[in-house]
């Protein structure tokens, strides 16, 4: 099952750059290195066995954008799953101006052509703002876009590069497109009601994007989700540094025990323990019982979406 | 204790390794004091280097976990900072950070107090800046120091080598090295003067490699320390071994088997994963209370990689950790592993005794107060 994600924003906005980092596995320094794209670069990214994201990565200098609105507006803003439009967040009055009005001119295509296309707006760039000043910045300018945006719904996103927002805005958009969520998120339930676990999580397993939890206890930090993706990713890029994956991992201090491990074909997951005496063995042993029955739920939705 | 019972019982992966003595908590000696930043018993790191050259990210990146890409907004210091780091026993010392275009006959500065007590001399040089003016200033710096304090250990870092290529890195490296050494030859100095060159950055762990080495000089016990980590290698079939301070990520120690940046660089990793982790999920009820409460005396982790590499990382005492390098077939007997780990944190803590002691009998006047 493939969907079209389209990417847009002004010339030098991150697209690609943001792209890069979740779904080729770049780092942010390593971003500096990206040149201009060029006219539209079409990528398929396999998430989660059988959906495919077709990434449409649309360069954002002006001729080009020109030319979407015009010549191609057909077939570019056409069975459009998701539409995501960056905005840097450095740009000021005439630049902003012009930036506010493709946008504008973009969604009016999208609304004409594909009505049911979910819509995200994310403010990118915000590590270049004094951190006293990016909610107040950010929350203007999302005002300013709500409003704009009527009558299509639009959520907007604080992103950086260089933190964990990036994974926020994107686990929200995947979040939309996974297709037997609400199956997956039961069967979470029940496992972590099983043995007793006060969190779990399940990641896609190459973008480490979190695509379903459950949580049982009150956990502190609202923000964890996409934090926990942002470590794991990091650490993941540095054992690709010594040419290895990491399988497993434990951590563990006297409040709390926290298993990451290989789980279905797609997914790593993380169950959280709070009862430091339950020995690790017995988690262990409890993720690979669980294996084989998100194998089967993955199979079952994956026969199911070739059916249609 | 009772609940350590039940956990040999339950086959637990945490050993009974037990609590230290209450006489004996390793900040005390410095947090009875608020006046911290202006301790001068402490041993004492001087950080020097023309304007704009990183000193003061270089500090705040290492010391105080800032992130590389916010020290863009780091304004040039006009006066000196001056900072404690007192994470644990071992890592323990004072640091000053001069500003720019500070002269050494300025009376602003105490220079001569302040480098009597200095064990080491930091000179930082913007690789990516003009070399001659830097290298004019650390020659001044370096034989005025001396006469001062003849046991100053010099360190250069060649700093910002982020943004050159690998062979003008080395070019760098070698220009530098090459320039300062004739310095010293042409005053005649280069007898008694050493110092040592450090390709740093920011945004990499050459930074906190470079720190490594200068905070190991200043380390009284290295020798004893080294050769402990060489018994567990060798006893438990580990790789590599590495006594981390977990706040800095500065090694404290290390076998004597050579150090691969590639393998320091991951357990650098798997510290900030398990810090960061634990402070997202391991907090507790009350965590106000303690002064890392992210990291505490069950502090453990696992990783295992699938070229069948093993990372292990077990709490020391506050701040040190032990990280572990080693093949997963040696990993089968972890009992054994653990085991030699208790003894091995018990010897540490002796020495840390021991260190306590020394101190006691050199500054009489001052007894800690043992609460």
């Amino acid at each position: 099952m493939k969907k079209k994600v389209l990417l847009m924003g002004k010339s030098g906005s991150g697209k690609t750059s943001m792209r890069s980092i979740i779904f080729a596995n770049y780092i942010a320094k390593d971003t500096s290195r990206l040149g201009a794209t060029i006219d539209v670069e079409h990528s398929h990214v396999r998430f989660l066995g059988n959906l495919v994201l077709n990434l449409w990565d649309c360069g954002g200098q002006e001729a080009f954008m020109e030319n979407y609105f015009v010549s191609q507006r057909e077939n570019i803003f056409r069975n459009v799953e998701v539409l995501i439009y960056v905005f840097d967040v450095e740009s000021r009055d005439e630049e902003l101006k012009r930036d506010l009005r493709y946008y504008e001119t973009c969604l009016s295509a999208i609304y004409e052509n594909s009505p049911s296309a979910k819509v995200f707006c994310l403010i990118h760039k915000m590590d270049l703002l004094q951190e006293d000043q990016r909610d107040k910045i950010f929350s203007d300018r999302e005002n300013e876009i709500i409003n704009m945006s009527k009558p299509v719904d639009c959520s907007c996103f604080k992103t950086s590069i260089w933190d964990e927002t990036l994974y926020r805005a994107w686990s929200s958009i995947v979040y939309k497109l996974i297709p037997n969520v609400k199956e997956l998120e039961q069967s979470l339930t029940l496992f972590a009601d099983l043995m007793d676990g006060d969190e779990v999580l399940l990641f896609e397993r190459a973008t480490f994007l979190v695509i379903s939890h459950c949580q049982r206890n009150l956990q502190r930090d609202i923000h964890r989700f996409e934090k926990v993706s942002n470590i794991i990713k990091q650490f993941k890029l540095s054992c690709s540094k010594v040419a290895a994956q990491f399988q497993s991992m434990e951590v563990r201090n006297s409040n709390f025990a926290a298993f990451i491990d290989l789980f279905t074909t797609n997914t790593y997951i993380m169950v959280i323990m709070s009862d430091p005496h339950i020995p690790s063995a017995a988690t262990l042993l409890n993720i690979k019982n669980a294996r084989k029955h998100f194998e089967k739920l993955e199979r079952s939705s994956q026969s199911q979406q070739n059916k249609k | 204790m009772s609940f350590n019972r039940v956990e040999e019982e339950s086959f637990s992966t945490t050993f009974d390794i037990g609590s230290l003595p209450k006489h004996y908590e390793f900040n005390e000696f410095i947090s009875d004091e608020d006046t911290e930043s202006d301790r001068d018993d402490l041993p004492r790191l001087v950080l020097m280097g023309l304007r704009g050259s990183g000193k003061t990210s270089i500090q705040k990146v290492v010391f105080q976990k800032m992130s590389p890409n916010e020290t863009l907004f780091i304004g040039s210091n006009n006066s000196m900072l001056k900072d404690v780091v007192n994470n644990s026993a071992f890592v323990n010392f004072q640091i000053c950070d001069f500003p720019g275009h500070f002269d050494f006959t300025d009376s602003e500065y105490d220079v001569q107090s302040i480098l009597q007590g200095c064990q080491s001399l930091v000179f930082v040089i913007d690789a990516q800046d003009a070399i001659a003016s830097a290298l004019n200033r650390l020659h001044s710096v370096v034989t005025k120091a001396y006469k001062i304090n003849k046991n100053i250990k010099f360190e250069v870092f060649i700093h910002k080598v982020d943004g050159l290529t690998e062979d003008t890195k080395m070019e760098t490296q070698r220009e530098i090295h090459q320039r300062a050494n004739d310095d010293l030859v042409d005053s005649g100095d280069e007898q008694k003067i050493y110092i040592s060159f450090h390709l740093t950055s920011i945004y990499d762990h050459s930074i906190f490699e470079a720190f490594s080495r200068v905070v190991q000089k200043m380390i009284p016990h290295y020798a004893t320390l080294e050769n402990f980590l060489n018994i567990i290698i060798s006893t438990s079939g580990i790789e590599k071994a590495f006594l981390y301070d977990v706040k800095t990520k500065i090694y404290v120690a290390t076998d004597s088997s050579p150090v691969d940046i590639q393998s320091y660089e991951l357990c650098c990793d798997m510290i900030d994963v398990v810090i960061d982790l634990s402070n997202i999920y391991g907090l507790g009820e009350n965590p106000g209370l303690m002064n890392d409460p992210a990291f505490d005396d069950q502090s453990s982790s696992l990783i295992k990689l699938n070229n069948g590499t093993i990372l292990y990382l077990r709490e020391v005492c506050s701040f040190l950790a032990l990280v572990c390098i080693l093949r997963e077939d040696n990993f089968e007997k972890q009992r054994i592993i653990d085991y030699n780990f208790v003894i091995l944190r018990k010897g540490i803590h002796k020495l840390f005794e021991l260190k306590d002691k020394e101190k006691e009998s050199i500054e009489p006047r001052k007894p800690p107060s043992y609460k």
